[in-house]
């Protein structure tokens, strides 16, 4: 066998969460994502899956990028950032927005939380955090705002699945059947002063916590005790990669990236045109939501048990029109499923029912065609 | 990690059992931990030919997919039969239930065929990876 699973490691030293030594104790898998040593799996990351479907996962999330924003002009300055319009946010609500270059390509996508009138937190992937850090402090530097990287001040341990809320609400005072989807509180969980936020990146309901570092081995531990009775179990990235492609939602990298504005992932909702006063990205991105699209984001399920793969050709009709952005074994559909972009053309006569038999729709898996059926994203919804 | 000391090894991480003019094939546990869950094992077919060191099937995990060689020369004689419903025995007994398929050895002079590591050699090439 050949694998790059099996090959050697990076030279440089990835960092450590405060939580690293917590996995090494679970015998966990562990492996450089982004630069930090991160829980792939601890056993099966199909159980893991599982588990987050039925019942709840404990994730390690503290390679996320975290800023603050603060200062009376902070509202505008994310106005201005971003593609969202943090300024018409409730303070303790959160929104899922992008940042975007000027010629509208997209630098990452973010969760950005307003904690107060004049204080946001924004959560960006492990990778990009750089390039966040950077554009915001560039955007920020003509208003009262100041922009700081907080990554190391916060470790951040998420609780997903149906039975989330259960397993959380022993450990807090906060009336959790209160807290909204895409809301965040001050709060203490075990004892500990933490910002509790309902949101996640699984399809399930769940919770994410941001505490300070030094709390961080004590609530996992608090929180495997209370989830143990309520079928939770470790969950790795592995499976975090898989519960989001199940549930439709882009990685940046594969589904987003620089050369790709929000309209290309389908996600034109997040770009809001028609907030007062400009914002980076606004005329490209003006210009590209009047355009017809280049590509489009599907779904694909396959009926051979061989796996699309990040990269793989779409063909239609045995030509390439299109190409696999991420694929997996589905643990919950039992097939294999993909995330590609395809031409519009092919989008169309696919989803129209006259003409679907016509596409003869495949994935070029290492040199096979295997065919592919078009599907509606997401592939799983949860039952609300 | 198991290393049986009784088996051969590839630097592929495939395994071989010899007995007499038969081997048996599967992938070792360093294989199976490295690559996670186990979904789907194509393996070559009764009666084809495998060729040392070539390319014969291939396995499906969660995250990846690799080649699986053949490590000897030779005539598949049979595939296991419960690797295409369960594919997930490679993970939970890669030496055992988990077994690929057996070969019929071209040469059968009692030698061991050219290529394959010991248990020993191969336990120095995983920790190399470490």
């Amino acid at each position: 066998m050949t694998d790059s699973a099996l090959a050697g490691g990076r030279p440089a030293v990835p960092r450590r969460t405060p939580l690293t030594a917590v996995h090494e104790q679970l015998g966990a898998s562990l492996t450089d994502f982004a630069g930090w040593l991160m829980p792939l799996r601890y056993g099966s990351e199909t159980a893991e899956h599982n588990a987050v479907r039925s019942a709840a996962g404990l994730f390690d999330l503290s390679h996320m990028g975290e800023f603050s924003v603060t200062g009376s002009g902070a509202a505008a300055a994310l106005d201005y950032a971003l593609t969202g319009e943090p300024s018409a946010l409730k303070p303790g609500r959160a929104r899922y927005t992008m940042i975007c270059a000027e010629d509208g390509g997209v630098i990452d996508d973010l969760i950005v939380y307003r904690l107060a009138d004049a204080e946001f937190l924004i959560v960006a992937n492990a990778a990009n955090t750089g390039p966040v850090g950077a554009a915001l402090a560039e955007r920020a530097a003509g208003f009262d705002a100041a922009v700081t990287d907080r990554t190391d001040d916060y470790a951040l341990i998420a609780v997903q699945g149906p039975r989330s809320a259960a397993i959380l609400a022993p450990l807090t005072s906060v009336n959790l059947a209160e807290v909204k989807y895409y809301a965040s509180y001050p709060a203490q969980v075990a004892g500990r002063g933490v910002l509790l936020a309902r949101t996640g990146y699984t399809g399930e309901d769940g919770f994410e916590i941001f505490a300070a570092p030094k709390d961080a081995e004590y609530l996992w531990a608090e929180l495997s005790k209370a989830g143990a009775s309520n079928g939770l179990i470790p969950a790795g990235l592995a499976a975090r990669d898989t519960l989001r492609l199940e549930a439709g939602m882009p990685l940046y990298g594969n589904e987003l990236g620089a050369d790709m504005t929000p309209f290309d992932a389908g996600l034109g909702r997040v770009v809001k045109l028609e907030k007062p006063g400009g914002f980076v990205g606004r005329d490209a991105l003006a210009r590209r939501a009047q355009e017809a699209p280049a590509r489009q984001l599907v779904g694909l399920t396959l009926q051979s048990r061989r796996v699309p793969r990040h990269g793989y050709a779409v063909l239609s009709g045995g030509q390439p029109a299109g190409v696999v952005t991420s694929g997996a074994p589905s643990p919950t559909l039992g097939v294999p499923i993909a995330m590609a972009y395809v031409r519009p053309d092919v989008a169309a006569v696919t989803t129209d029912p006259t003409t679907a038999g016509t596409a003869d729709l495949a994935v070029d898996v290492r040199g096979r065609a295997e065919p592919a059926t078009l599907v509606e994203l997401p592939f799983y919804r949860r039952q609300s | 990690m198991t290393v049986p000391s009784e088996l051969y090894y590839t630097p592929e991480h495939e395994w071989v059992a010899l007995s007499g003019s038969s081997a048996s094939v599967g992938i070792t546990d360093h294989a199976q931990r490295a690559l996670g869950d186990v979904v789907f094992v194509s393996v070559p077919a009764v009666g084809a030919r495998v060729t040392s060191g070539e390319p014969c099937g291939e396995v499906e995990s969660t995250k990846s997919v690799s080649d699986l060689y053949s490590p000897v020369d030779g005539e598949v004689t049979e595939v296991n039969p419960e690797i295409d419903d369960d594919p997930g025995l490679v993970n939970s007994d890669p030496y055992g239930a988990g077994w690929l398929f057996k070969v019929k050895l071209d040469e059968t002079d009692g030698d061991v065929p050219p290529g394959l590591l010991s248990a020993s050699e191969y336990t120095a090439l995983t920790q190399e990876d470490e």
